[in-house]
């Protein structure tokens, strides 16, 4: 009983935000954020948290999400959002032909070759014409229909990233409850075990990395919607990769909401640390903000999820 | 061959040397410990910030960079391994991650707030100037970078394959309990280890400063090569990050000369990918 109310009192209060901090464009802005990072980690979270294969190269699928909804717009006049459905088409394909090499790899080396494989795409990105180089590409200036969604302010942002972020979320639901995720959670604990026990290993692997990739392109096309450009850096680069690596993490991997909560502290910390960045202390913020990632791997390896676990056992006791 | 092509692989080699001295800590410790050092270029970053140090505050050039920077790092590392890495260790591989890229952002913007966001270079007279031998120019500072690269190298090999030490380490590497039950302290010997990698890290930052610009997050790109440098050889393979280094060096430079500048690092992924579709655990690593 007591559980349903606060989670009654939570969506609410989700549902409400914007609402709550009216007038305060910033904050609007800061929870559109929260909500774009929770998606990108949660897609990520399907293969890396769930199927324990982690990729540091997911800003692959991101950067095509972003680029082919600037690209629809650049070349042919569409809206960007138009782009999306065709990012997460090509972001299985890719997946696919990224996949069926890297997965064979155990551990370490299918962090590495994901790495290898996403600064592959950097570069190619960088030299290509057609994706602007290294300028990149801009998306409309000036909002020609409401299909551009150029909204002023980030509310409406803010609804879209969280009805995908709740579909996204159902999704995962669904697939931990389902065949697939006792075969994803088998193959992170042992995959020999899984397989000696009939699991087709491969093909489970390829198939949340395909659908985490597709998830992962959308984040990427939303993002463009939103800030309206995009470059090899901002599409492509390494750090996004880790960001959303380390997001899942810090929350908990492998868990529904894990990406979510560390959504929810790295992202107002960045944008703190960010907003403070020209002034006097410059890095200092960010000082902090990798000694507070530091510590919570110290203390909670497992993510900060894991504190509720610890309490649940303790009154099971 | 003509002479411009001896060249181009001649510089190869230099510069692979140095990438494999700069990857042959984290290979180290990665076969020491399986654990991924995420802050390993920014280790670098703090050996190349050494060598300017040393150099605006003493005037001293690279023989006295080098020491100071083997022991800085060397430090850091010890310190890392007692208070986050000993800690993290048996954890989930994401932990490993999740704690070692907060180092990498802590010493990063440490860094940037202490040094400021300024390129920094040393001056080129410092180490000789340039020679030229038969024909082929050769850059003193890249020379003695790329010598000591491969003396450095192959003396960590050899200390951990031939003295009593090394196998202690290796014997810890392969079962700590069983190690322990034999008289040897695994914490004393991975804190070795890391003090070994970061004097091996710190000794490739002070070197390259010499021909490189050195600034806050000049350690994400050299991560980068490291990452692919260790994987190309295999995981806790002195020997094989010392061939991947090379073979990674001379590759970069005759695509560069033959394709384009922007190519060379396209050739190298593309490689790297090969060789770990036909060998997953990379060309000397342990299967």
């Amino acid at each position: 009983m007591m559980r349903w109310l606060i989670a009654g009192v939570l969506a609410l209060l989700v549902l409400a935000y914007p609402l709550l901090v009216d007038g305060l464009p910033v904050y609007q802005r800061l929870g559109a954020l929260v909500l774009l990072a929770a998606i990108g980690a949660s897609a990520w979270n399907i293969v890396g948290g769930y199927a324990g294969q982690v990729s540091v190269g997911h800003a692959v699928f991101f950067g095509f999400g972003a680029y082919a909804a600037v690209v629809v717009y650049t070349h042919l006049e569409w809206p960007p959002i138009a782009g999306a459905p065709i990012g997460m088409a090509l972001s299985v394909l890719v997946a696919a032909v990224i996949g069926v090499p890297t997965l064979r790899l155990s551990g370490h080396y299918f962090s590495m070759a994901t790495i290898a494989v996403g600064e592959l795409v950097r570069v190619l990105s960088s030299t290509s014409e057609f994706l602007g180089g290294a300028q990149g590409l801009g998306g409309p200036a000036m909002p020609r229909s409401v299909f551009d969604l150029s909204f002023i302010s980030a509310a409406p942002f803010y609804y879209i990233f969280l009805a995908v972020l709740v579909g996204l979320l159902g999704l995962t639901w669904w697939i931990e409850g389902s065949r697939m995720g006792f075969y994803l959670r088998a193959i992170k604990d042992s995959e020999r075990a899984a397989r000696s026990l009939g699991v087709s290993s491969g093909k489970y692997k390829l198939y949340a990395y395909m659908l985490s990739g597709a998830f992962t392109s959308l984040a990427g096309s939303l993002y463009l919607c939103m800030f309206g450009f995009v470059d090899p850096e901002s599409g492509f680069g390494i750090l996004i990769s880790v960001k959303l690596v380390v997001m899942a993490a810090l929350g908990g991997a492998g868990q529904l909401f894990g990406p979510l909560v560390g959504a929810l502290i790295l992202v107002p910390l960045e944008e703190l640390s960010n907003s403070l960045l020209g002034g006097q202390g410059a890095g200092l913020t960010f000082v902090v903000y990798g000694a507070i990632i530091l510590i919570i791997a110290r203390f909670l390896p497992s993510g900060l999820l894991s504190l509720l676990e610890r309490r649940k056992v303790r009154r099971a006791d | 061959m003509s002479l411009t092509l001896v060249q181009v692989i001649v510089s190869g080699l230099l510069l692979g040397a140095v990438y494999a001295l700069f990857s042959s800590g984290l290979t180290l410790i990665w076969g020491m410990m399986n654990v991924v050092n995420f802050a390993h270029g920014d280790f670098v970053m703090l050996g190349m910030y050494s060598a300017v140090m040393v150099w605006t505050a003493l005037g001293g050039g690279p023989f006295a960079a080098v020491p100071v920077a083997a022991m800085m790092i060397a430090t850091l590392g010890v310190a890392s391994y007692f208070l986050l890495v000993r800690h993290i260790m048996r954890g989930p591989m994401l932990a490993q991650i999740l704690g070692t890229f907060g180092l990498a952002l802590f010493l990063r913007y440490a860094a940037f707030w202490y040094f400021g966001a300024n390129f920094k270079t040393l001056p080129d007279t410092l180490v000789g100037g340039s020679f030229s031998l038969g024909g082929i120019r050769f850059e003193g500072s890249r020379v003695l970078a790329g010598v000591m690269g491969l003396a450095i190298t192959l003396a960590l090999h050899l200390i951990l394959t031939r003295t009593a030490v090394g196998s202690r380490m290796l014997a810890v590497s392969e079962d700590a309990t069983a190690a322990q039950l034999m008289g040897i302290r695994p914490q004393r010997m991975q804190a070795l280890a890391w003090a070994m990698a970061g004097a091996a890290t710190g000794i490739a930052g002070a070197l390259i400063a010499n021909f490189f610009y050195t600034s806050p997050t000049v350690g994400e790109t050299l991560a980068i090569i490291a990452f692919v440098t260790v994987s190309f050889g295999g995981f806790g393979s002195v020997l094989g990050a010392l061939v991947a280094g090379l073979i990674i060096g001379v590759v970069e430079s005759v695509s560069a000369y033959a394709i384009g500048p922007v190519y060379k690092d396209v050739v190298v992924y593309v490689l790297f990918v090969l060789v770990l579709w036909f060998r997953p655990q990379g060309l000397m690593g342990k299967a």
